[in-house]
């Protein structure tokens, strides 16, 4: 079996599940934020509303976790609500995880996942967010579901699963200076398209890995959801468990996939021939190398995102903006409270606003174009984010241009798709 | 399952995502009705006052890739649509749509999304598992049948219903 079968088979109690199988899978760990929690509660309410049995008690709340982050600083009266309803619901039923803006620690829930420990290897992780692969980078089963499929959960503890193939990618060869993890997967996604792994699972090996923090293992892992997959999952090493040392002193049983498992595909990456590489739009498969794009004029910068707003990212985008001016409109925002401070504790966030940036708090606003920095008609952007449809940042014509840390600094220094090679020494 | 009849609103391109069936800034709205009014926004802001109830969407292949947003098949099935054909589904609209009892994904072949046209009138005959268009002198066509799970879940009207 691959490693995501054994942490299904281990979920449903059996001794082994194949692909295609549909099984009910006992899960670890739940997550959902300011979106999908109110569309969960409705779910609720309006169970109760036809007739149904009133809520009581959910299955377990220690398992449960709770962030702000998509309409935090409130955009209007309406997400001020949710928010207040959502705290009311979570105290209701004692769900004692919930991270809340301007109370201490919060953010983008993808990034507190691995932030915070809360979710860990080996375990059976659901989010009411689609980029809920993110956290397979950690060993785990994570994905995202919907708000009825979380209400299940949240009543029962379990939900449906159809046992998905796995799509082994192996990554090899050392790793060029200047591309990051999100070039790997991007190019990826390029090649097999954003239906490339629907309903299945994309297992990321090879030397690569070994030269990948963390952090850059989670941006690959982040974009799995881009190609359709239902999770990305990453077998932990000596890294997964240095990084969760520092986090959390609870034991976990790390699993591994068979050496003779079987792979619905096997592919091979030589990422050392890999250059810079973006998503034009409007979709994050079309792809190009930075340099191929180095004639499109852009006028905005955005540093942001589960994807692209890690510590790591934040200061991949310093080491390029470092003594220079931004020529277009630049903004970062720490995916978390947590890193926020850590980039002001190195000098990081010092540099930006020097470089003429704009910091804005943690939040996932422009990257879904809900708000913090939406898009205009005319606006061409260059973002560390994760998806670039019409309409994604703001306005339907808006563009947005996919890219790594290191090639959205590059281009907001010169105001054009820049190849991070060509402003640094 | 009895047989339905219904109008074919045909949007042919792949990949319609999340974001062009109810754009971002909707997604502090909760309220169904009002989700209904934004449906399609990105694609076609008209749609909702083209569908009545029963109606049906025909798309191109992964129809709701994107977020997981249950905001989507909420705001089409408000608008009256009762299934989508298309030849292949993202999975978490899929499973949202079946879920939560909202609207019906059906898979057809990549071929027959060429074969039936914007406005045909069309019958789904789930005994047979297949779709008959009243427009093109009853040409009929394969759809394919839910899986076990999923027709148990269709039947009861979603998970919450479902009774193991």
């Amino acid at each position: 079996m691959t490693t995501t079968e054994k942490i299904l088979a281990r979920g449903s109690g059996k001794s082994e599940v194949d692909p295609g199988d549909v099984i009910f899978v006992k899960v670890d760990k739940l997550m959902m934020h300011d979106v999908s929690g109110p569309g969960v509660i409705k779910v609720f309410n309006d169970l109760e509303r036809n007739g149904g049995k009133n809520l009581e008690r959910i299955w377990d709340p220690d398992r449960v976790w709770v962030t702000e982050d998509h309409f935090v600083p409130a955009a209007d009266r309406v997400s001020a609500e949710n928010v207040n309803a959502l705290a009311n619901w979570t105290k209701k039923f004692g769900i004692k995880k919930h991270f809340k803006y301007g109370m201490g620690q919060y953010g983008i829930c993808h990034t507190l996942s691995h932030e915070e420990a809360l979710v860990l290897p080996g375990e059976v992780y659901v989010g009411g967010d689609s980029h809920t692969n993110t956290t397979g980078a950690m060993g785990a089963f994570a994905t995202g579901l919907g708000h009825t499929d979380i209400a299940y959960v949240l009543t029962t503890g379990d939900i449906w699963f159809k046992v998905p193939e796995t799509m082994l990618f192996r990554l090899s060869g050392k790793k060029p200076k200047n591309v990051m993890a999100k070039d790997i997967i991007l190019k990826i996604i390029g090649d097999i398209g954003t239906d490339g792994a629907n309903y299945q699972c994309m297992q990321f090996s090879g030397d690569i890995i070994k030269q990948l923090s963390m952090e850059e293992r989670l941006t690959l892992t982040n974009m799995t959801t881009e190609a359709g997959a239902k999770n990305g999952i990453i077998e932990p090493d000596g890294i997964t468990d240095a990084y969760l040392r520092d986090r959390t002193t609870t034991k976990y049983y790390s699993v591994f996939g068979d050496k003779d498992a079987d792979y619905a595909d096997v592919f091979t990456y030589e990422v050392e021939k890999l250059e810079p590489i973006v998503a034009k739009p409007f979709s994050p498969s079309n792809i190009a190398t930075a340099r191929e794009l180095q004639n499109v004029e852009i006028n905005h910068a955005y540093i942001g995102s589960c994807t692209g707003a890690k510590l790591e990212d934040l200061r991949a985008a310093a080491q390029v903006l470092k003594g220079s001016k931004v020529k277009i409109r630049t903004e970062v925002v720490p995916a978390a409270q947590s890193i926020y401070i850590k980039a002001i504790k190195e000098g990081l966030v010092e540099i930006f606003l020097e470089a003429g940036a704009v910091i804005g708090p943690p939040t996932c606003g422009a990257c879904c174009g809900a708000h913090m920095g939406v898009l205009g008609k005319e606006d061409i952007c260059v973002s560390t984010t994760n998806r670039n449809f019409p309409g994604r940042m703001g306005h339907i014509e808006a563009k947005t241009y996919l890219a790594s840390p290191l090639v959205a600094a590059a281009s907001a220094l010169t105001g054009r798709i820049t190849d991070p090679g060509d402003v640094m020494n | 399952m009895k047989a339905i009849r219904g109008k074919a609103h045909k949007y042919a391109r792949a990949n319609i995502d999340t974001d062009v069936i109810i754009p971002g800034p909707y997604l502090k709205v909760h309220d169904h009705k009002e989700l209904a009014k934004h449906a399609m926004e990105g694609i076609d802001p008209e749609f909702p006052a083209k569908v009545s109830k029963g109606d049906f969407l025909v798309c191109g292949r992964n129809f709701g890739c994107g977020s997981s947003r249950e905001h989507a098949p909420i705001a089409l099935s408000q608008t009256g649509i009762y299934a989508i054909l298309a030849p292949s589904f993202a999975r978490i609209f899929y499973r949202n749509s079946v879920d939560g009892g909202y609207l019906l994904p059906i898979e057809i072949e990549e071929s027959v999304l060429e074969k039936i046209l914007d406005k045909d009138e069309l019958e789904l005959d789930f005994y047979q598992n297949k779709i008959i268009n009243l427009t093109r002198s009853n040409e009929s066509y394969p759809m394919k049948p839910f899986s076990d799970l999923i027709a148990k879940i269709v039947n009861a009207g979603g998970l919450m219903n479902y009774k193991r």
